[in-house]
């Protein structure tokens, strides 16, 4: 049973990756632009131009081209960067773990936010705390990230200049590292003024992009909570004698994660999306610049790279979420 | 003697106005079981919320005063008033389905109260969790403590529940309706399970149900109950007897008799109704039968 229904998943992520790799590769190609003109000088004879086609593989049909590149993917070999002339799977990987850590931080500040939040709501209901809770959401999720982002910049880049706008680190330090999981890394290093400068530089752009889904799972998980707050079991929870707070945290909050964990998984991949623009915002070297920088250069074979990319951590997102939704819930993992 | 639940003058009304209970007034003796009968939408429930202190926050209590064992329920913060019940009443509930939590595990929904409300030791709570399992007769402890409440049957869980009231030796337990929801073959047993246990431990019981004849069966004395307010109280033998309000009279016309199951059942009779909505009109003005009391 359970066997099967991963099956069934690993096929249904393989389908979906197939399926984003053939639009992405169609639309690039048909999209005007021509990655060839953009590196030759002005005046390059045609000669030069068909020659560098024909390097490239861009003088065959778009078929042809799909084919070739996709038995080198199979092969792990992703192609070279027009633009910049390496290898399309090591600069990914190079840049990987620098979105990796952004995200992720900026998940656990959501979640640190919105998780507190819901419950003093919840604990609250009806009152005006409950009420300012509701103000401060829909006030975080109507503004989208990037204007978080400009508006953090403003606040405590330059008005109380506290965090770094710009950069992953500090330029004149001196790195230890061997990996690109910085913060990872310097964590385990115990090289924690490391640490504090990575975070000085990731804290702002990852709040901007952790408050639209921290006021989403602060309004969510409220309601779920609420909700669950009515059930019987609840009830008698509170008649045993435990306070409110030890009924939420006890009785209440893992029922009402359930609903509000998939809407997570959801909505970080969302998140993820929004790092493309954030990292710029804030000149952060991760793969969502280096995705607006392939663009502007018509760097077809790092563009296509990087969706997949994208899309094989979307789709492991939501492998996450369903295994996770089994584990917390007795009736499937039982069933 | 002291009663152990003292209910007096209770009233208590919807944001809208509407009145749930009309200043009711209802003992419980220490020991005793006291049965409380109303159709559906009577605030039975509401009753046994309120000695609980459960009531739903769109529910006000604009007078009277309940005293559980002494103390006036009332008069406590919040703060105490959880730790007075949590220590001195216990609930069973109607439906045992949803009375227990479903991502827990059996075994620590049963012994929380005990280890962090009452501060046993856990070895000595769970000890006294799996004697109470053994009075409700679960034969087999070790295996339903370890179960998700889904993988036990209802009758099951109830047990469980009960075993659960009884574990921190109660002074009150509220049963509210504790076997409507079940089979009708589980629903004899789970009384007289209860009528014993009750028996054995000396705990006075508020026993909420709208059937007469679990009324004749487990209780000492009886509080009718008609759109929140007390139509009569007697004790249990004296009022089936000579039940001396004209509504008692018809609830009973309306029940069927274990001696005659098949003897044909009256619906209560409409002057009845009128009589009862013109006694309660002169307590309060703006209420009319039907009127959205929510009698069902
Ligand atoms: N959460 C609530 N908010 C507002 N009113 C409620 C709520 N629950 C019940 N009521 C109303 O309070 C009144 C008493 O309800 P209560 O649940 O005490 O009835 P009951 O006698 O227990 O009936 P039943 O036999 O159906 O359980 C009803 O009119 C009902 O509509
Ligand atoms: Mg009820």
């Amino acid at each position: 049973m359970i066997f099967q229904r991963f099956l069934i998943r690993l096929l249904t992520m393989a389908i979906t990756l197939l399926g984003v790799s053939v639009v992405v590769f169609v639309i690039i190609r048909v999209a005007p632009g021509d990655p060839i003109a953009m590196m030759l000088p002005p005046g390059a004879s045609d000669d030069d131009i068909a020659r560098l086609r024909a390097l490239y593989g861009l003088d065959r049909s778009i078929v042809e081209q799909y084919f070739i590149w996709f038995s080198g993917v199979l092969q792990g070999n992703f192609g070279t960067s027009i633009s910049l002339r390496q290898d399309v799977m090591s600069l990914v990987l190079s840049r990987l773990p620098a979105t990796l850590e952004l995200s992720i931080f900026a998940l656990f500040i959501a979640l640190l936010i919105g998780g507190p939040l819901a419950i003093l709501g919840a604990r609250e209901q009806g009152t005006a705390v409950e009420a300012g809770i509701d103000v401060a959401n829909g006030a975080a999720l109507s503004i989208p990230d990037f204007l978080w982002g400009l508006a953090l910049i403003l606040l405590f880049g330059v008005l109380w200049p506290v965090f770094h706008i710009s950069g992953r680190v500090s330029p004149r330090l001196d790195l230890p590292f061997v990996t690109q999981f910085y913060l990872f890394e310097s964590i385990l290093r115990f090289r924690f003024d490391l640490t504090k400068d990575l975070i000085g530089h990731m804290f702002m752009p990852a709040l901007a992009l952790a408050l639209p889904l921290a006021a989403i799972i602060s309004q969510l998980l409220k309601i779920s909570l609420k909700e669950v707050m009515t059930l019987d079991y609840v009830t008698l929870a509170r008649v045993k004698g435990f306070s409110e707070t030890s009924v939420i945290l006890r009785e209440a909050l893992k029922n009402a994660a359930l609903p509000t964990l998939t809407l997570i998984g959801v909505q970080f991949t969302f998140l993820i999306g929004g790092t493309v623009i954030i990292e710029r915002l804030f000149s952060y070297e991760g793969l969502g610049n280096m995705a607006i920088d392939a663009v502007i250069n018509r760097d077809l074979p790092l563009i296509q790279g990087i969706v997949l990319v994208f899309a094989l951590i979307f789709v492991l997102i939501n492998l996450a979420v369903d295994m996770m939704y089994a584990l917390l819930n007795p009736r499937l993992r039982h069933g | 003697m002291s009663a152990c639940l003292d209910i007096s003058n209770l009233s208590a009304r919807l944001p809208s106005g509407q009145r749930v209970l009309r200043s009711v007034s209802l003992t419980v003796q220490p020991g005793e079981v006291r049965a409380l009968v109303g159709e559906s939408g009577a605030g039975k429930s509401m009753i046994g919320k309120a000695v609980l202190g459960v009531l739903p926050p769109s529910v006000r209590i604009v007078e009277g005063s309940i005293h559980l064992e002494g103390a006036d329920l009332g008069q406590l913060s919040a703060k105490e008033r959880r730790r007075v019940i949590g220590a001195k009443a216990a609930l069973i509930p109607q439906d045992p389905l949803t009375a227990l939590n479903p991502s827990r595990r059996v075994g620590p929904q049963m012994t929380d109260r005990l280890i962090h409300i009452l501060g046993w030791a856990a070895d000595k709570a769970d000890r006294r969790v799996r004697q109470l399992l053994d009075e409700v007769h679960i034969r087999e402890p070790d295996r339903v403590m370890r179960s998700y409440p889904h993988e036990l049957s209802g009758g099951m869980r109830q047990r469980v529940l009960i075993a659960a009231a009884f574990a921190s030796e109660p002074r009150l337990i509220v049963a509210d309706e504790p076997t409507t929801a079940l089979d009708v073959t589980v629903q004899k047993q789970i009384l007289r399970l209860i009528a014993q246990l009750q028996q054995e431990h000396g705990t006075a019981i508020l026993f909420v149900t709208h059937d007469l004849g679990v009324v004749a069966k487990i209780s000492q004395r009886v509080t009718v109950l008609y759109a929140g307010k007390v139509v009569e109280e007697a004790d249990t033998p004296a009022l089936f007897a000579d039940p001396q309000h004209a509504y008692t009279r018809a609830l009973m016309a309306a029940t069927p008799k274990y001696t005659d199951p098949m003897a044909s059942l009256m619906p209560v009779d409409d002057t009845v109704l009128a009589g009862l909505a013109a006694e309660i009109a002169v307590a309060d003005h703006d209420w009319k039968p039907g009127g959205g009391t929510g009698r069902g």
